[in-house]
């Protein structure tokens, strides 16, 4: 019996299994500026953002804690390496790109300044794929809104 | 009666479900999420595209013979679910959307209509939520104290924590479920019922799962209430069952308002129609119930003695694989229990192996269940489940455990 899961390394690429496995920025930030919590009630996934912000707004610092599937912990690790540095601007920027690439696997905004980051993330892209499986890959991002935008909890449902 | 049940003959049960022979990304559908939602047989199918090309008009309103027609096979739908449930008076049968909507009526109905702030319902852990929020409305609308009975951690229902629960006569109504949709513990509804009665409560048993795969007979059980959904029972959407006695339900107030429910209105006031018209407010699920009497006969055609059989066969086949797979935490063991598992695996989140198996045509669900607080109980996040049917085959337990073993190792 043998590949019985055919193809589903395009979606289960080596590093989002590596991410998966071992989250990266996976701890608390004490020293945090903004938290927020993101909730998928219906697959249970939960996560607490914590992002350190400079004076002038950057993100210094970014980490997380929670629990979820492969799928939204390798994109809450990736999101976290790649928004450190960034502006709320440019942060929101790549979040709304992101959506875009979960929903159609295409990237027509992911060029200019943040090309290099959005770059990291197409791994994820094969989620288009799997419509139930989208909102676990976004559900890191919509929390990253929440968070710059001063709100407590956000849902990917 | 020898005492013999004959064998399913599969092949030709799961010719009877056209949507079997469907293949999945390449690979023939293997149906395990029957728990969630059953697939239907032709017979099903066949008896609502009759019905609406025949004899459709709406029930108990036209004095033509259309509806004439159609109101009898409605009502001739009433007269096979009471037999199914071997009810005591085709009064009993009230046709709900669904099992929320049935018990949602009791709650309103029975739980702020007749009990008193300061009485208490007891439910269990291991409840669907279907049978937890409503009575929290109740809870909140009407002050009634509502008690949650333990489970143990083999998914059983504690019968001490039970009757120390009803100890101090306050219990108004023991609501609990036949049969767990993630457990597949079925409980001992005979000695819930004897327990609840000497308390001086009423009981009711949400059937959902349980009627699906036993024969449920509601005088033996001394049931109060007992609720099932069509769906489930290879019949269509739309169309559920609230069993109660006769007396319970004269005495209830209505749920719904409306056309139907009424034997009298003016604007001062309205005198309402007998049960179970009564509790049957505006056109009700016609066609579904025509399809859930096609249902019927056909899974009593089969029987429900060898239905159980079958489905016991399949239990010992997956008891014998699954908890033998390294890596895999089943959820609960009861003794007494039906075709539902639900699972997890160390090495990999309950949706990727979903999405893992359905890439080998295997549907299972993945999630909590709507049994949110039964997961926080065994203190996991979320779970798969796979759920048989009749036309389940031990072949597709054997797929099920090489597959969910071959997951193990795609996420090591
Ligand atoms: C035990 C149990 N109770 C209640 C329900 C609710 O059924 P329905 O959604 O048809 O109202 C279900 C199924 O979803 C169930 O498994």
């Amino acid at each position: 019996m043998t590949d019985l899961f055919g193809d589903l390394r395009d979606l289960y690429q080596e590093v989002i299994l590596d991410h998966g496995r071992k989250p990266r920025n996976f701890r608390r930030l004490d020293d945090a500026t903004l938290t927020a919590r993101g909730d998928n009630p219906m697959c249970g996934d939960r996560m607490e953002l914590f992002l350190k912000t400079a004076p002038d707004g950057h993100i210094e610092d970014a980490a997380f804690q929670g629990r979820g599937c492969a799928i939204s912990m390798a994109s809450a690790s990736l999101m976290t390496e790649t928004v450190k540095g960034k502006t709320p601007a440019q942060a929101k920027q790549m979040g709304e790109a992101f959506r875009e690439l979960a929903m159609t696997g295409t990237c027509p905004h992911c060029g200019g300044d943040i090309a290099d980051d959005m770059e990291r993330l197409t791994p994820l892209s094969g989620v288009h794929e799997f419509p139930s499986r989208v909102k676990c890959a976004t559900l890191a991002w919509h929390t990253l809104n929440a968070a710059l935008d001063g709100a407590k909890e956000a849902s990917s449902e | 009666m020898d005492g013999h049940i004959p064998a399913l003959d599969l092949r030709r049960i799961r010719d009877d479900f056209p949507i079997l022979s469907e293949r999945v990304r390449g690979k023939p559908f293997t149906f395990l999420d029957s728990g969630a939602s059953a697939q239907k047989p032709r017979a099903v199918i066949g008896a609502m595209v009759r019905m609406m090309e025949t004899a459709y008009a709406n029930v108990h309103r036209g004095a033509y013979h259309m509806s004439e027609v159609a109101t009898e096979a409605y009502e001739a739908a009433r007269g096979a679910v009471a037999r199914f449930l071997n009810a005591g008076d085709v009064r009993e049968i009230v046709f709900t959307k669904s099992s929320t909507e049935a018990i949602n009526l009791v709650a309103h109905s029975y739980g702020r209509g007749v009990l008193k702030p300061g009485q208490a319902v007891v439910i269990s852990e291991m409840e669907h939520h279907a049978n937890i929020v409503p009575w929290q409305m109740a809870r909140d609308a009407h002050g009634i104290e509502l008690r949650v009975c333990r489970i143990t951690d083999a998914g059983e229902l504690d019968m001490d924590d039970l009757a120390a629960k009803l100890a101090d006569g306050r219990v108004g109504l023991v609501a609990v479920t036949h049969m767990s949709n993630v457990l597949g513990t079925v409980t001992p509804a005979e000695r819930i019922a004897r327990m609840a009665h000497e308390a001086g409560a009423k009981v009711l048993f949400d059937g959902s799962q349980a009627a699906v795969h036993r024969r449920v007979d509601v005088q033996a059980l001394d049931a109060d209430f007992y609720v099932f959904t069509g769906h489930k029972l290879y019949g269509p959407t739309g169309i559920g069952v609230l069993y109660a006695k006769a007396a319970l339900l004269e005495a209830m107030p209505p749920f719904l308002g409306g056309g139907d429910m009424i034997s009298e209105v003016t604007f001062e006031k309205s005198i309402w129609a007998p049960i179970p018209a009564k509790f049957e407010a505006g056109t009700p699920p016609i066609v579904e119930a025509i399809g859930l009497h096609a249902a019927i006969d056909y899974v009593q055609s089969i029987g429900m003695a060898a239905i159980e059989a079958h489905e016991r066969a399949l239990v010992d086949r997956a008891m014998a694989t699954l908890p033998h797979i390294e890596g895999l935490t089943l959820l609960g063991r009861a003794q007494d229990r039906g075709g539902v598992f639900a699972f997890a695996l160390d090495t990999a989140h309950a949706h990727d192996i979903a999405t893992l198996l359905d890439r080998a045509g295997i549907a299972v669900r993945s999630g909590r269940h709507c049994a949110e607080p039964l997961h926080e109980r065994f203190g996991v996040e979320s779970t798969c489940r796979a759920s048989f049917g009749l036309y389940t085959t031990p072949e597709e337990v054997d797929l099920l455990a090489e597959a969910l073993r071959q997951a193990r190792e795609f996420f090591r």
